[in-house]
């Protein structure tokens, strides 16, 4: 499937993918994002469960210390 | 625009900064010179004497509430900003309450898991609402790594890496890179708001 993933076209293995597999599948480690699909944001404990579908937009911000 | 023209849109805005901390407080003052109305300033914090290698305040105000030391600064620089100086801990609840009016929201955290709340809660309860982030300050050189994105109602100022440590201070340069390239996309938020209308 192809996503729009930060601004940039992007392609996955299969049909529908959960955040947490596309995390994995980018090898994103940060502990401390900020996740939308099509502008709606999912909380951490949803990452298991909300489903990225083909044409989606995903939004991953990855928050650091300092100020 | 001449600077004229632009005060005079400046002045009938409002701009809500979240931290008062090297960020907060440099952002502030930028957006303080070039006449921007009303700045509402939350933080809980009293400033410390190593605060000072970034944070625009002075040696005689350590120990002090640095929200009303802001606003004591602003007001040396330019008597016509209001600064509603709020000595708050925002939340999830008081976010939303305190930030309803702003044109443009401000992120200026010095914790990740601050700046988490403030991004969450606006995207889920000010979905219409601009805010500016700094995501990645510390350290120093690596100009080439700053940079600026937009996303959605989100606009993020910084290098989105560097995180804070022993071995990698936050300093007045890079933060103040940031602190006012945040207030340079509130100037295009704003005036941009103006020439629509």
């Amino acid at each position: 499937m192809n996503i729009i993933l930060n601004n940039n076209q992007e392609s996955f293995e299969g049909d529908r993918l959960t955040v947490n597999e596309i995390l994995k599948a980018k090898k994103f480690s940060f502990k401390m994002l900020v996740i939308r699909i099509n502008g709606k944001l999912v909380k951490k404990d949803e990452y298991d469960t909300a489903i990225v579908n083909d044409g989606d937009k995903l939004d991953v911000i990855h928050l650091v210390s300092g100020g | 625009m001449t600077f004229k023209e632009i005060k005079n849109i400046l002045k009938t805005k409002k701009v809500g900064i979240a931290g008062a901390g090297g960020l907060g407080s440099n952002c502030a003052v930028a957006l303080a010179r070039v006449g921007v109305g009303t700045l509402i300033v939350a933080d809980f914090d009293v400033l410390s004497e190593d605060n000072l290698n970034r944070q625009y305040y002075f040696l005689d105000q350590v120990g002090k509430k640095k929200v009303v030391m802001l606003a004591e600064n602003i007001q040396n620089i330019n008597p016509d900003v209001k600064v509603i100086a709020c000595d708050v801990t925002l939340t999830e609840e008081n976010i939303p309450v305190l930030f309803r009016d702003c044109d443009v929201i401000v992120e200026a955290f010095d914790r990740a898991d601050q700046k988490k709340v403030l991004l969450e809660t606006v995207i889920s309860c000010m979905p219409d609402k601009k805010l500016v982030a700094g995501v990645g300050v510390a350290g120093w050189g690596h100009n080439e790594t700053i940079r600026f994105r937009k996303t959605g109602n989100i606009i993020i100022c910084g290098d989105e890496n560097t995180e804070v440590g022993p071995d990698m201070p936050p300093m007045a340069p890079r933060v103040g890179i940031v602190a006012n390239m945040e207030a340079n996309a509130v100037m295009e938020i704003l005036l941009a708001d103006e020439c629509v209308s």
